[in-house]
């Protein structure tokens, strides 16, 4: 039971826990409060060095800020204005903080806020729904077209937005690289025949993909019914992230070992088969690297991407706090900085997973 | 017609300055039913001389006849046992095995396969390891997978590179007499490589040496006219066999000295040294 609990803790990458789930069960008590002390205590203690620090460094720009502020209050309204602004800043009073780097305090409230905008906005939404669901019915029965909720989305539906279009985007290039990669893989001509076009197109910024997939889709989707951005985000984010999977692939394909090559020869498998069975595992550890990659830079360049398509997602919210400029919209910001890292962390750590469990190691 | 015959075969790698001739001139014949060794020092070509009759490779000149017929490619009357074992790393032993089954018997049934699978796993000794991965296992163990695929093909032509080396002296009998049992049961031809000189003797109707290369040929053929089936324990008292052995072994040593000597060692200039004295 224990050695399966650490077998698949270890899996899922948390080896860390190892030590602890020894010592809760009171094995080797000595040697594993070490460990436990040293993979867990001293990563938790690096993350409150890390939080003073950023803490101590926003209070030193914010009095940078404020002392500026004033001085220049005083040079331009007087005296009394500057000892208004003064004091109000010595209040605590959000409205008046200068407008720099928030404090780990204030990105907690905001977090807080955004969770409650959030499930104010859903029961709004879920009485929307209730309140048409029989209008809609009839709506739908006459051939009408149905009412929907507008209201502004959440940060949470934001970030399910965001995970929806780069799921699209994986897949599209899961579903152009992968089969591509293979195709180039076999052939020597016509790897080498493409090359430049892939080393050319590879290196390409995800705001050109961007623009290149509006003006194509903009033509093609004009009377099909479909949310236009959504589309364009996900084929950008598709072009833009497939690469790493298309030349892992046909590395992958090409380069199969001799060993195994003449084990197929030995065999006398066929063209399909010798692919199915010999070169397709063989260079699945390849083609699985290629995901990972093209996962991870798929959720890269997503926020960019959406936030310059004004298409819904976290990038558009990250776009719309700064352009709001309120209060707390910095702090909006670093707490969609760390939401975004956090679940791209996290994609990464779902993909090493089914890499373990679909590949073979040597 | 010899079963397998090879005229004047020559071998090289690479082109230019970096070729290097491993094999010239190799002649042999092996008649339907024998079973042969080669015995050679590492790197002298032998891997390369079954890769040639596996159809892995061609030869750069010479002809290699297979019961009269040059051969292209591959086939399935030609097994081989990899020196390398060559197991696929992501299929398991019993899966390792029933795709090779699968590959030769197209039309069995898959109960037929399964028997099949399971009756050469038996012969290995690895019905306990039948679902593991090769990385699990030893090294010994690969390798008599690797024995139990080839085999479990039922070739006509066996072609075993080295296939025990990497077993115990008991692991290794037994597979030398189940070696040979298939071999016996259905009357098929064998061609065993091998740097053992006592197993080639015990195993082999001929045991050809191979001098060492670049240009490695075919020594002379030694005849084991010992009876079959052989018995180990009375072999170690059989005049016969010990002067066989000992022929083979006095010539592969004088071969052996002979390529020793052919390479020069440069002279050093030793400076003249005196250990220090500290009283
Ligand atoms: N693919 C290759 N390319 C170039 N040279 C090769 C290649 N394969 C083998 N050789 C060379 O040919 C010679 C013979 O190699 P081979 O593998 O046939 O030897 P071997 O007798 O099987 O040795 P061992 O007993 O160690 O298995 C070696 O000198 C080796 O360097
Ligand atoms: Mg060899």
């Amino acid at each position: 039971m224990k050695t399966k609990i650490i077998k698949a803790v270890k899996f899922m990458g948390l080896g860390y826990l190892e030590p602890l789930i020894r010592l809760i069960t009171g094995e080797e008590v000595r040697k594993n409060s070490k460990d436990a002390f040293k993979r867990i205590l001293f990563p938790l203690l690096s993350v409150v060095v890390f939080i003073l620090l950023w803490h101590s460094f926003s209070n030193y720009l914010n009095n940078v800020e404020s002392t500026l502020k004033i001085e220049k209050t005083l040079k331009n309204q007087g005296p009394e204005a500057a000892k208004k602004l003064e004091d109000c800043i010595a209040s605590g009073d959000i409205s008046c903080r200068p407008n720099s780097l928030p404090s780990p305090a204030m990105v907690a409230t905001a977090l807080g806020k955004l969770w409650d905008d959030h499930k104010i906005m859903a029961t709004k939404k879920q009485d929307f729904i209730d309140k048409y669901e029989t209008i809609n019915e009839e709506r739908a029965a006459n051939g009408e077209i149905e009412i929907v909720y507008t209201g502004r989305p959440s940060f949470v539906d934001q970030i399910k937005t965001s995970l929806k279009t780069v799921f699209a985007g994986f897949l599209l290039s899961i579903i152009i690289a992968v089969p591509l990669g293979i195709v180039l893989g076999l052939s020597d001509t016509l790897r080498t025949s493409f090359n430049w076009l892939i080393q050319i197109l590879k290196p390409v910024s995800p705001v050109v993909w961007l623009l290149l997939v509006s003006m194509i889709v903009k033509t093609v989707l004009t009377d099909v019914d479909v949310e236009k951005s959504f589309v364009i985000s996900f084929i950008s984010v598709g072009l833009c992230s497939m690469w790493a999977t298309l030349v892992n692939t046909s590395v992958g394909v090409s380069s199969v070992d001799k060993d195994f090559m003449n084990v197929a020869k030995v065999l006398q498998l066929g063209t399909i088969k010798k692919i199915f069975k010999i070169i397709l595992p063989s260079s699945f550890p390849m083609i699985f690297t290629g995901l990972r990659i093209t996962l991870s830079v798929a959720w890269m360049v997503l926020i960019a991407i959406e936030l310059l398509a004004q298409s819904p997602g976290l990038g558009s919210f990250v776009w719309e706090e700064f352009q709001n400029g309120s209060s707390d919209s910095n702090s909006k910001i670093i707490v969609a900085m760390f939401v975004i890292g956090i679940i791209g962390f996290m994609l990464d750590r779902i993909m090493m997973i089914f890499q373990k469990l679909l590949t073979f190691t040597d | 017609m010899a079963y397998l015959e090879l005229k004047n075969v020559c071998k090289s790698y690479g082109e230019g300055k970096n070729k290097t001739e491993v094999l010239t001139n190799i002649n042999l014949k092996i008649e339907e039913g024998e079973f042969v060794a080669i015995v050679g020092f590492t790197g002298s070509g032998k891997t390369t001389l079954v890769n040639l009759l596996a159809g892995l490779i061609e030869p750069d000149s010479g002809e290699i006849l297979f019961k009269g017929q040059p051969i292209s490619g591959t086939s399935h009357e030609r097994g081989i046992i990899f020196q390398n074992y060559s197991l696929l790393p992501w299929l398991s032993v019993y899966e390792n095995i029933a795709m090779a089954v699968r590959a030769v018997f197209k039309d069995w049934t898959s109960k037929q396969v399964d028997e099949q699978v399971r009756s050469f796993i038996e012969k290995v000794n690895l019905t306990h390891a039948i679902n593991k991965k090769p990385k699990e296992l030893s090294g010994g163990m690969r390798q008599r997978v690797a024995v139990a695929r080839a085999l479990a093909m039922k070739p006509e032509l066996i072609l075993m590179d080295e296939p025990l080396g990497a077993l115990d002296a008991l692991t290794r009998g037994n597979l030398q007499e189940e070696i040979l049992s298939i071999w016996s049961e259905d009357k098929r031809t064998a061609l065993l490589i091998t740097n053992d000189v006592d197993e080639g003797v015990f195993m082999a109707d001929r045991v050809i040496p191979l001098r060492p290369g670049p240009k490695a040929t075919l020594g002379p053929e030694f005849n084991i006219n010992i009876d079959r089936p052989r018995n180990k324990i009375a072999l170690n008292h059989n005049d016969n066999f010990k002067t066989l052995r000992n022929g083979i072994i006095e010539y592969l040593m004088q071969i052996g000295k002979e390529r020793t000597a052919g390479i020069e060692l440069p002279n050093y200039e030793l400076p003249d040294l005196v250990p220090m004295k500290f009283d």
